[in-house]
């Protein structure tokens, strides 16, 4: 199968699907956008690995940046390896790698077959929802770099932060899993055997009778013992704290319900209650699970270690020597190769740097430094190598300090600010108040009665029918937002969603795109040919100025250059037939060295400069709409790190009410939201980069904008996708939904309450009415708030 | 009567089969990840030579 040819002309790369420049890099027939696609290629061939381009049409990974050589070499340093690796033994390593690429069923099969790429893999299995592969390879075969290499020079380079340095991270805990599938397993069960009791079993048959009430005494052990753990477990907890929620007269319930019941059971007087009590056990912790299904292919705990590499070359005598990243010292030279991070405040001795601060400030355009300035950690070098002096230890650095804070230590975090406790509360002390007045008036009028009927109300009354509507809306709602790539932390996000009063953005990568720039061309006028001929020049680079300005002009046919070079920080220069083009900075485009302000890229025809194309942020689409509908109920702001030049064109935008700060520092941020909140604020903080992070987690709602999920966010309560912003209003809106939805199947279940109760008060419950009673009521509960959440979704179009 | 009985442990024991059935698969991971599998079936063990020269 030779590479698609498209209708217009343009060839896909036979590897990554990206169009081809021309046809000149070709191997068996195949073209190729670029020598790394065409090696790759040519890697798998020989291992006879083709069904990998078979599986799915283009399934590679672009290659045009090939990664460094020894860019593993850290990799050999023994005490990264023992901190990387799960297991090891004399002959074999178990390691797992997080592969952020892996995308289709061909990554899946390629990654399967690794061990014909390095025979020293004996096995590799990946979790794709994960995206991780755990590979075990032989000791005296391979090593941990060259397993590292082998996935690179296919494609997946293994993603390896300083977030690995760490503990490993807790494994995933299934418990409640379990515990739901054996109280299932007890309420199914439990439900048969109670049928004989309640269609009236013969009364000769009284041998049969008590099997079947041991039989089902027996089954609820369990529940009482393992599957209600999660309540007792939470219930004790916020006592312990002197608070009340919602799970202490839930599990009181089921206590009661219990022992109520072994009391009926032993005394041989009735068949007990067991099947309503597992029911809902059952019924809640389905409730919960839902609740609490978690993306997990999303984080949300993300500090800077996750951004940070593992380790980084030191210069000493010049030799490159691998570092571990904490072992880095004030003093050091560090080596920052191209597209690399800079770890630590530092000053720069050699090279230009180009640094993309984009994971800190969601500006995307690379800033310039000469020697001597400063540079901070967080940047990404983008063309060519550099040398720093490292200033500051990695984490004193200006951003990592950020989350040192001490406001930020996590304290055992007990949920008590859902309204949802404070409901339950008032609902335990009417309930212990109709107990108190039931068990006085049967104390004086039929002493017998008085235990039957005081557990019965406990057994009728207990809140779940509150708990299960929480637990099912928000777990609903959760759902919906998801779909809609609004991803929430927990369910409390919702209620705190709804109860923002102020909203308070970012500028750069929140509300202008970093993705999209608005270029403007001053000087001379271009000709269309020239502007082709400027278009496919940048389309040779791969800097992102060059790329958005071929982007913006829009390539329609190929040139051919005879000559092409990249001046690292400088610019490009190509040659075609006539003449020759420079594309790049002021001063080396014109020779004029004087200062400018904004982001140019400047143009020269053989001797002649012909102008600029000004960069400016692009508002992303349908921003303007969402703010003019967001003013009306909400007071916002605008923090941007930027100069006031667009001070103007965002008050249009936001109106007069609006604040405004421009030159916001990290702490500047922070600052301010915690000053709203001291002014009573509940305030919702929307940004994107790591500059934003400080504040997104001092706001009572921090949401990270992410262009695409499996990007890294800051750590934040909520991750939206970009495109989705335009939504929020709407998502807003469907989280102050759940708190009526709640309310309403609240009195619904009061209702229920009030019926059962009717019952229990007298003393005379029996198991037949609560078995009727229990599933109905959490039934209807359960359409309600799943229908009325789903129908408001439907209403707002999310 | 006694029929009844073993019919009951006979219920019971079936049912007790499916939920460590479904114990199992959840600790060994089989809910986790739910596009692996299913196309790791899929894949030949020796893929027919595809090499191309």
């Amino acid at each position: 199968m030779a590479s698609p040819v498209l209708t217009d002309g343009k060839t896909l790369c036979y590897h990554c699907g990206e169009t081809c420049l021309n046809t000149k890099i070709h191997s068996a027939e195949k073209v190729f956008c670029c020598e790394g696609c065409k090696m790759v290629f040519q890697i798998l061939n020989q291992s006879e690995l083709c069904d990998y381009y078979n599986l799915n049409d283009n399934p590679g990974i672009n290659q045009r940046i090939r990664v460094r050589k020894d860019k593993f070499a850290f990799l050999e340093d023994e005490k990264i390896q023992l901190q990387l690796i799960s297991f090891q033994d004399e002959k074999q390593v178990h390691i797992t790698f997080y592969l952020p690429q892996m995308h289709c069923s061909s990554c899946l099969y390629l990654l399967e077959n690794l061990h014909r790429l390095n025979p020293g893999v004996a096995s590799s299995k990946v979790n794709f929802t994960r995206k991780e592969a755990d590979i075990v390879f032989l000791k005296d075969k391979t090593s941990l770099r060259e397993v590292a290499e082998t996935l690179t020079s296919i494609g997946y380079e293994p993603y390896i932060s300083l977030n690995d340095l760490k503990e490993k991270r807790p494994a995933i805990d299934r418990s409640m899993v379990y515990q739901i599938g054996v109280a299932g397993f007890a309420f199914g069960n439990i439900m048969l055997m109670s049928f004989p009791e309640y269609l009236g079993i013969d009364a000769s048959e009284k041998g049969l009778l008590n099997v079947f009430r041991w039989a089902n005494f027996g089954l609820a052990i369990p529940v009482l013992l393992y599957s209600a753990l999660p309540f007792y477990i939470s219930s004790w907890k916020s006592l312990k704290h002197k608070f009340l929620n919602i799970d202490a007269p839930i599990a009181l319930a089921v206590i009661i319900t219990f022992i109520r019941s072994a009391f009926e059971v032993i005394s041989g007087t009735g068949g007990g209650y067991f099947d309503s009590m597992t029911g809902i056990v059952f019924f809640m912790l389905a409730g919960r699970i839902l609740q609490d299904k978690t993306y997990r292919q999303l984080s949300f705990e993300r500090d800077y270690t996750s951004y940070f590499p593992i380790a980084i070359s030191v210069l000493k005598d010049s030799r490159e020597i691998p570092t571990a990243l904490p072992d880095i010292k004030p003093g050091n030279t560090l080596l920052i190769h191209n597209e690399e991070l800079i770890p630590a405040d530092g000053i720069l001795t050699r090279g230009k740097a180009f640094i993309d601060y984009s994971f800190v400030t969601g500006e995307s355009l690379p800033v310039l430094k000469d020697m001597g300035e400063i540079v901070y950690a967080g940047g990404k070098q983008t063309e060519g190598n550099i040398e720093i002096l490292v200033v500051k230890e990695v984490t004193q650095s200006y951003l990592t300090k950020l989350w040192n804070r001490d406001e930020f230590k996590e304290q055992e975090e007990i949920n008590t600010r859902s309204f949802v406790h404070l409901l339950s509360r008032y609902f335990t002390y009417i309930l212990l108040g109709i107990a108190a007045l039931t068990a006085v008036y049967w104390q004086l009028n039929e002493p017998a009665r008085m235990w039957p009927a005081i557990t019965s109300i406990f057994i009728i009354a207990c809140p779940c029918a509150l708990f299960l509507s929480n637990t099912f809306t928000n777990g609903n709602i959760l759902r919906i937002l998801g779909r809609n790539h609004l991803y929430l932390r927990n369910a409390q996000t919702i209620e705190d969603m709804g109860r923002a009063t102020h909203i308070v953005f970012d500028k750069t990568g929140t509300l202008t795109s970093s993705r999209q720039q608005d270029i403007v061309y001053e000087g001379h006028p271009l000709s269309a040919d020239q502007l082709q001929q400027v278009a496919a020049l940048a389309d040779q680079s791969n800097h992102p100025l060059s790329k958005a300005l071929a982007h913006h002009i829009g390539r329609t046919r190929h040139i051919e250059f005879s000559r092409f070079k990249e001046f690292a920080g400088k610019g490009i220069e190509g040659e075609t037939e006539q003449e020759s083009i420079r594309l790049g900075s002021s001063a080396w485009v014109t020779g004029n060295t004087g200062h400018h302000s904004g982001t140019s890229v400047f143009v020269r025809f053989g001797d002649e400069v012909y102008g600029q194309f000004r960069f400016s942020n692009h508002y992303r689409e349908a921003i303007p709409a969402l703010i003019n509908d967001l003013r009306k109920e909400y007071r916002l702001s605008v923090l941007s790190g930027d100069n006031t030049a667009e001070q103007e064109t965002l008050q249009k935008l936001l109106g007069k009410n609006a604040t405004l700060l421009f030159h916001q520092k990290p702490e500047d941020k922070l600052r301010y939201i915690n000053f709203l909140q001291q002014q009573g604020g509940k305030v919702m903080m929307i940004g994107d980069g790591l500059n934003d992070a400080g504040a997104l987690k001092q706001s009572d709602i921090g949401i990270a904008v992410a262009e695409q999920t499996n990007n890294f966010t800051p750590s934040s309560d909520a991750i939206i996708e970009a495109k989705q912003l335009s939504r929020l209003n709407r998502f807003i809106r469907l989280c102050r939904a759940n708190r009526n939805i709640v309310v309403a199947s609240f009195v619904m279940s009061i209702v229920y309450n009030v019926i059962g109760l009717f019952f229990a008060v007298q003393g005379n419950l029996s198991p037949l009415i609560a078995a009727i009673l229990m599933p109905s009521s959490s039934l209807s509960i359960l359409l309600l708030t799943f229908g009325s959440s789903s129908l408001i979704a439907r209403k707002l179009k999310l | 009567m006694s029929v009844i009985i073993i019919l009951m442990i006979a219920s019971i024991s079936i049912a007790a089969l499916f939920l460590v059935a479904f114990l199992w698969g959840v600790k060994s991971g089989q809910f986790e990840d739910d596009f692996s599998p299913s196309s790791r079936i899929l894949f030949d063990d020796k893929p027919a030579p595809t090499k191309t020269v």
